[in-house]
């Protein structure tokens, strides 16, 4: 008895001591992202703040299709594993309105970051609701969907030559999505296991419907009214059912099994010799000017997302904002921190990383603009980029998309005009349900 | 002679000697199962019963209201809900007879004296001993159009077994046969081995065919442990979520547990989750209770 006495005393105070310990080292930071390249660049940045500061950054990671669960589950648990996140540019309607963000608004107006982002990532990354002053997060990522495709095939004289006879244009970088069309059924030759186009298809999270979002963007259309919540007649417009018939199109020259493709599979197309163009966010370029990634880096070339029938250029949004999450014990630090990630010089030194800076100045430095053949696209579409709604029902209105469009897009069900029509009345139904519209 | 071991405590032994009574010892060893039971299952399912009847979102600040039986009129009314239960209701009829006769049949070629008989059940039986999940992923890469062994072995050039809308729940059914028809096998050996011999060898006197021998003699016999097996993998079946999830994301293949899913952790309907739930809870129950009173009839004969 004694002995069991004695051990428990011991286990006591070895739990007492651990827990000391950890008050002791507080000055510790744990930042949640998903898992991919710019959160190992991201680790790398963190280290040169511990050098300087002494406070341990650790970046933590999780797969993308788990990232929301993932911090949703923590968040509505009012958890402190995470002081900060790196979250999805349309989680920030929900976060904020639920409580689980810190509002950043003085630090924002105090930094006059409203100036030093690129007012595209302040938008959509920052503020909620729109045109209200009210700020959530600061821009970390910048980031888009941009294009790129194999120069050696559109180089190749041989190519050149027969697209000229066929299209009666000459064969380049597509200026439109006809062209962009063009040149997919030009090189769509399943018998030599070559394919025209490597899209976003995968419905399990937000991929495909940003697939879908270039095509509409493109075409002059919207989403609906963010403001007002108006999605009769904008969501189901003329230039939608265009521009979803577009991309349907485009499904058709891709490469088999392209079903369930979204960033890994769309660079494989361009590594593996599948595909002659392929869509994919920015953020996953710099594999492929990587020659221990891609034996084609040499041949491969980018371009912005093409404009529609009508002229309009834009582009889906990725990217993230860091947020301060309420339930953090380290409120104060992690303030502190951000304070030194806002910094021209951090700013500066995330770019060289790999990271995609949000700060105007860097963004706009011909030294940015000309790191990489990617940089300067980078650019010029981070100021014609559009978003997702981002009210805190987002997720039922993305899986609501998903149903209606994918069907269509690989199924062949019903026309675009039915797809578009019924997706209006899923979502009004959702609005109603939230008392948006009456 | 088992009850006496259960009620009666040896004098002699250890537990006796520090004066335990024997109903010590019970509560002992019943207590904390019964208060696992409570805290893990019993409490969190008349909690999300209370749930069910409100608006409730896990992610919302917002209180929870009561919104009576709101949520289960709205999924019934649901057809995107309906077309998930008919999937599901396809997969498990699929997947079910296909391990049923895959698994069967080959109890019936193993219930003979062979060499290595022990070896070759034993290695028959790995599939079942894996992760779901890696299961799913190298299935993946098996039925991969490009580069997938399948299509290779087979002959079907690029065929596509993932993304082809009409054939993706059918290769998600064909990887639950290979993973659990040894579990049909192993509980069909197990019954063809108790059929008494000399019912075959009276059969075979009175020159009865192999045919009748099977369907009067050995179908009767084993049907019993069969039924087992079978409500066990209706109830697996009904409630597959790794492997359709892993393997493909096509409409076509959203089994109602994956709806469940997606509602409760990426919508965060946290109430209305919960009434899905719940209406599965109950379907599987009323199936179960269908299978388990025919099992006590089969028992009767």
């Amino acid at each position: 008895m004694r002995k069991t006495m004695t051990s428990m005393l011991a286990g006591i105070g070895l739990l007492l001591a651990c827990g000391t310990s950890v008050y002791a080292q507080d000055k510790e930071l744990t930042i949640f992202w998903a898992e991919w390249d710019p959160a190992n660049y991201l680790q790398e940045l963190v280290n040169l703040y511990e050098a300087e500061s002494g406070v341990k950054v650790t970046v933590e990671t999780t797969p993308w299709p788990d990232f929301q669960t993932k911090a949703f589950t923590e968040f509505n648990a009012k958890g402190s594993a995470y002081d900060m996140v790196v979250g999805d540019s349309q989680w920030i309607g929900a976060a904020s309105e639920a409580g689980h963000y810190v509002d950043l608004t003085d630090f924002f107006n105090k930094h006059n970051l409203k100036e030093v982002m690129a007012p595209a990532t302040v938008k959509y990354y920052a503020e909620y609701p729109s045109n209200s002053g009210k700020y959530w997060s600061i821009p970390a990522e910048g980031d888009a969907v941009g294009w790129s495709y194999r120069k050696d095939w559109f180089e190749d004289p041989k190519e050149m030559e027969a697209f000229k006879a066929k299209y009666g244009y000459d064969l380049g970088v597509p200026k439109d999505w006809k062209q962009l069309r063009d040149i997919a059924e030009f090189f769509h030759r399943p018998d030599e296991k070559r394919y025209g186009v490597a899209i976003y298809t995968d419905n399990s999270y937000d991929a495909l419907v940003m697939g879908v979002e270039n095509a509409i963007f493109s075409f002059g259309g919207e989403l609906g009214d963010y403001s007002t919540y108006k999605v009769d007649g904008i969501i189901n417009s003329e230039q939608n059912v265009k521009a979803l018939e577009a991309y349907k199109e485009l499904y058709s020259f891709t490469p088999p099994g392209w079903a369930k493709s979204f960033f890994i599979e769309d660079n494989q197309a361009i590594t593996e010799n599948l595909a002659a163009m392929s869509m994919n966010y920015f953020a996953f370029f710099p594999a492929l000017i990587n020659e221990a990634s891609n034996p084609n880096a040499k041949v491969t070339g980018f371009f912005a997302n093409p404009p529609g029938p009508n002229g309009d250029q834009f582009a889906a949004l990725g990217g993230q904002g860091i947020s301060v999450i309420s339930y953090s014990q380290n409120q104060e630090e992690a303030m502190k921190f951000l304070e030194w990630f806002i910094k021209d010089e951090t700013q500066k030194k995330w770019a060289e990383l790999g990271g995609y800076t949000a700060s105007a100045k860097v963004l706009e430095s011909p030294e940015f603009q000309n790191a990489t053949p990617y940089n300067k696209a980078f650019y010029e579409t981070m100021f014609k980029v559009k978003d997702f709604w981002a009210t805190p029902e987002y997720a039922e209105l993305l899986i609501q998309m998903n149903q209606r469009v994918y069907p269509y897009i690989t199924g062949n069900q019903g026309t675009a005009k039915e797809v578009l029509d019924a997706l209006a009345a899923d979502w009004n139904a959702t609005f109603k349900k939230y008392n948006r519209v009456k | 002679m088992a009850t006496a071991v259960m009620t009666t405590l040896d004098p002699k032994s250890r537990s006796a000697a520090r004066g335990m009574s024997d109903l010590t010892i019970r509560n002992l060893f019943i207590i904390p199962t019964i208060v696992f039971l409570i805290v893990f299952n019993i409490f969190p399912l008349l909690y999300s019963l209370g749930y069910s009847f409100t608006d409730f979102r896990a992610s919302s600040a917002a209180p929870a209201t009561f919104v009576g039986l709101q949520n289960y009129r709205e999924l019934l009314n649901d057809p995107f809900i309906w077309s998930n239960f008919a999937i599901t209701a396809k997969y498990v009829i699929v997947s079910v007879v296909g391990q049923v006769i895959v698994g069967f049949g080959v109890a019936l070629l193993l219930n003979r004296d062979i060499p290595l008989k022990g070896l070759l059940t034993t290695l028959l039986l790995l599939p079942m001993m894996l992760s779901m999940a890696v299961v799913g992923l190298f299935w993946k890469l098996l039925y991969d159009p490009s580069f997938g062994i399948i299509n290779y072995t087979l002959g079907l050039g690029s065929f596509e077994w993932l993304s082809n809308p009409d054939m993706a729940l059918y290769a998600v059914a064909i990887t639950d046969i290979w993973m659990w028809s040894p579990f049909v096998m192993l509980l069909s050996l197990a019954g063809l081995s108790a059929v008494p011999k000399h019912l075959y060898e009276a059969a075979a006197i009175d020159r009865a065919g192999s045919f009748y021998t099977f369907f009067r003699i050995t179908l009767p016999l084993v049907a019993p442990i069969l039924m087992i097996a079978i409500i066990f993998r209706t109830m697996e079946a009904f409630k597959t979520f790794d492997l359709a999830y892993i393997l493909t994301s096509q409409p076509t293949t959203e089994v109602i547990s994956i709806r469940l899913y997606k509602m409760a952790f990426q919508e965060w309907q946290t109430g209305r989750s919960c009434a899905l739930a719940y209406i599965v809870l109950i379907m599987i129950l009323a199936i179960t209770n269908i299978y388990v009173k025919y099992l006590n009839k089969v028992k009767e004969r």
